[in-house]
């Protein structure tokens, strides 16, 4: 027993020296590329388009970061998480950057180890079903089936919204975002439920998208940002400014397409953004000019809305909450300088 | 010379004895998997420390918040996520146990089908066989789920049985018994018909053997046990009544519903697995020779105490071995549960608490532990059998 004891021991002390890995910065500057965990495929967030080029606002974050980091946005690889497999698959370190349109929790930011790096789109949760149900509120929805999708906060907040109000719900509960769809759509349930972007999104891979509406009633807040892993400040601050620099940009109305002319600006807000004045990037351990690569090669936080969920795709959503600060939205970067 | 060599009997050097070799190499290989244990489960530990993430088993008593579309014990939204453990893995077992009772009497069915002497009987049983185990079992389960789903009417039009039974895309709704006092007197009676049958079949048994006259026991067992039951039922009045669904809002209240996803899963497992069996049980039948059967014939027996006493005996020894891996085959493949959304323990207690929890490791540990249970009381039951089955050499 004794010697099994000390074997332990002697295993224990090799485990715990050999524990610490290498920062993510230094990993994605060796390796040349960011790993970016996304959806399996949701229409303006994160969807490969028909060459297979992953598009969307949570695509573009990974982006902005790649540009900031090795100047060259294209240099991105991108694995397809479901809901499910999202939340290890960045603990154990296959993906750098989780951006897969995930909610902002308290338990998720502490107990799995992780950390926020801010909200690329503010959403809440929504319900559509048919309208030859007849229905026009959630409250109507006692005794209802719905489809859900597991390991999302859509799954809780459906079961205390159902609660609050008194109401019998039967839940039927898939894996994989595109079955809760088909069977949604093989009339399995009375209502689909989960964030109204997402219902927009969806709606579209349903037999007869017109058929369908969506409830008034947004029942939670659902904050989707970028997360990283807890305890890795410097890559936690890397993401984090390439999104603000990406909303900030749109704040200081620089665009893809003027932000070669506004490098000769007097202004000294926008010298400092975009590197000609300043040593911002060098606390965060990049180029001078990483704004300037985000701003050049992504575009500013607008122009990836409009490009990807703006009232001109076949989402169609306003920008709403979303809007810059200075326009009644909650979209407001910190000052970069 | 060679009695010179053979007779000192000195003992080897110690590193040549091939026992202490032995001992050596065993205590050498054990300690290099205790070090490669203890080196994955430390550095799990100091690896889950650094990056914060919780653990321990303390989560097992927090309150779990969501609901499930089907239990089989009392479950709310405020039960503990100890207590989804618990209906995840009852409903594993669930769609396991019907599993395995379905796809054994398909399988015989189909595998004495195959060896029939009819041809069509033989093909059709043969193209049964070749196309169900030759495609994946997950297509299979979305084929049956989503042909049942799609096939079915929405709850407003159900099609109706009797009054008593509904069928639509949300499941089965058929009506539940309510037990009324009184009722435990049935119960009882039925147990005591369960017992009186065991003695009348070893009465039978010994009389046979010692006069050779042959009693009508099956006959006989079957009146006692579902007359004595009845009897108690006239004398108490009935104490039974049924709670019958009725359709109210969107679904059917009331009754017990039988979710499509449990129906599908079922289905999908049992005709998958019973291709396999079909096969096991047609080698099974084949390893015994035919001079059994002419054997037996002339001793006079019929064909049914042939089958029954001979044959399936012998075949059962080359049956219950690889049955056995089907049956755990079975068993671990229910966890495919999780892409159609039955509530089993992959998708509510690896799926959803962890989710919730962020407890991987302890979660998926309970999780493999519970199937490696299973899996090792199901081989130990078969495996008792099949001891219970083998040749008795005299």
């Amino acid at each position: 027993m004794r010697v099994l004891t000390s074997l332990f021991i002697a295993g224990a002390a090799l485990a715990v020296s050999t524990a610490a890995s290498a920062g993510t910065m230094e990993d994605v500057v060796k390796k040349g590329f960011v790993q970016c965990g996304v959806s399996q495929g949701l229409p303006g967030f994160s969807n490969p388009d028909e060459n297979g080029n992953w598009t969307g606002i949570d695509v573009d974050v990974c982006r902005a970061v790649a540009a900031a980091v090795l100047g060259d946005a294209s240099k991105v690889k991108f694995s397809p998480l479901s809901a499910k497999e999202r939340f290890t698959a960045l603990q154990s370190g296959e993906v750098d950057i989780l951006s897969r349109n995930t909610t902002w929790t308290l338990v998720r930011d502490t107990a799995l180890g992780l950390n926020f790096a801010g909200v690329n789109y503010y959403d809440g949760q929504g319900f559509m079903v048919r309208k030859d149900l007849g229905v026009k509120s959630a409250l109507e929805l006692d005794g209802a089936s719905a489809c859900v999708n597991i390991g999302t906060t859509t799954e809780l907040n459906l079961s205390d919204y159902f609660r609050t109000n008194n109401m019998k719900l039967n839940p039927v509960v898939f894996e994989k975002a595109d079955e809760v769809v088909a069977a949604y759509d093989a009339g399995r349930c009375d209502v689909y439920t989960t964030d109204q972007s997402g219902l927009a999104a969806q709606r579209q891979k349903l037999k007869d998208p017109d058929a369908n509406m969506v409830l008034p009633e947004i029942i939670s807040k659902e904050p989707l940002g970028p997360v990283v892993r807890h305890g890795d400040d410097k890559w936690l601050d890397v993401v984090k400014w390439s999104l603000y620099a990406m909303v900030g940009a749109e704040d200081l109305g620089i665009t893809s397409k003027n932000v070669d002319k506004m490098k000769g600006s007097d202004n000294p807000k926008i010298r400092r953004f975009l590197g000609t004045e300043g040593e911002g990037g060098k606390g965060l351990g990049v180029s001078a000019d990483w704004a300037y690569n985000i701003v050049k090669q992504v575009g500013n936080y607008g122009e990836s809305f409009e490009r990807y969920v703006g009232p001109n795709t076949p989402l169609g959503l306003e920008r709403g909450l979303n809007a810059q600060w200075k326009d009644g939205g909650l979209q407001y970067a910190m000052p970069v300088r | 010379m060679a009695v010179d060599q053979l007779a000192p009997a000195t003992r080897p050097p110690l590193f040549y004895d091939p026992r202490v070799r032995a001992i050596f190499f065993q205590v050498l290989v054990l300690g290099i998997v205790l070090l490669g244990g203890a080196y994955l489960v430390s550095n799990t530990l100091a690896n889950l420390a650094r990056q914060g993430i919780a653990s321990g088993f303390g989560f097992l008593d927090t309150t779990a918040g969501f609901s499930i579309s089907m239990s089989l014990i009392e479950y709310s939204e405020e039960s503990s996520y100890g207590r989804v453990f618990l209906v995840g893995l009852l409903n594993t077992l669930l769609v396991s146990g019907i599993g395995i009772v379905f796809a054994t009497i398909l399988g015989f069915l189909i595998g004495v089908a195959r060896l029939s002497q009819n041809w069509i009987v033989s093909k059709i049983a043969a193209a049964y066989i070749e196309i169900l185990r030759n495609i994946p079992l997950l297509l299979q389960l979305f084929f049956w789920y989503f042909a049942v789903l799609r096939a079915l009417p929405g709850t407003r039009n159900s099609i109706e049985l009797f009054g008593l039974f509904y069928i639509n895309n949300r499941g089965l709704s058929s009506p539940s018994p309510i037990f009324e006092p009184g009722f435990s007197t049935i119960v009882i009676a039925f147990g005591i018909a369960v017992v009186a049958v065991f003695m009348l079949a070893r009465w039978a048994r010994k009389r046979q053997e010692r006069t050779g006259e042959q009693f009508p026991t099956f006959w006989a067992g079957l009146g006692v046990i579902v007359g004595l039951p009845l009897l108690a039922a006239i004398i108490t009045g009935f104490p039974l009544s049924w709670d019958v669904p009725k359709l109210k809002g969107f679904n059917f209240v009331g009754g017990i519903v039988l979710i499509p996803e449990f129906v599908s899963l079922a289905l999908a497992l049992s005709l998958y697995t019973a291709s396999f069996i079909a096969e096991i049980v047609r080698a099974g039948i084949m390893s015994v020779s035919h001079g059994q059967t002419e054997a037996a014939f002339a001793l006079g027996l019929q064909r049914g105490p042939t089958l029954r006493l001979v044959i399936i005996p012998q075949a059962l020894r080359v049956i219950i071995p690889p049955l056995t891996s089907q049956y755990l085959n079975l068993t671990k493949n229910s966890s495919l549960a999780a892409a159609i959304a039955y509530p089993d323990i992959v998708l509510v207690f690896a799926g959803t608490v962890l989710m919730q929890t962020g407890q991987a490791v302890e979660i998926i540990a309970i999780t493999m532990g519970c199937y490696l249970v299973i899996s090792l009381l199901i081989s130990g039951f078969m495996n008792w059998y099949n001891q219970k089955m083998a040749l008795v050499e005299r």
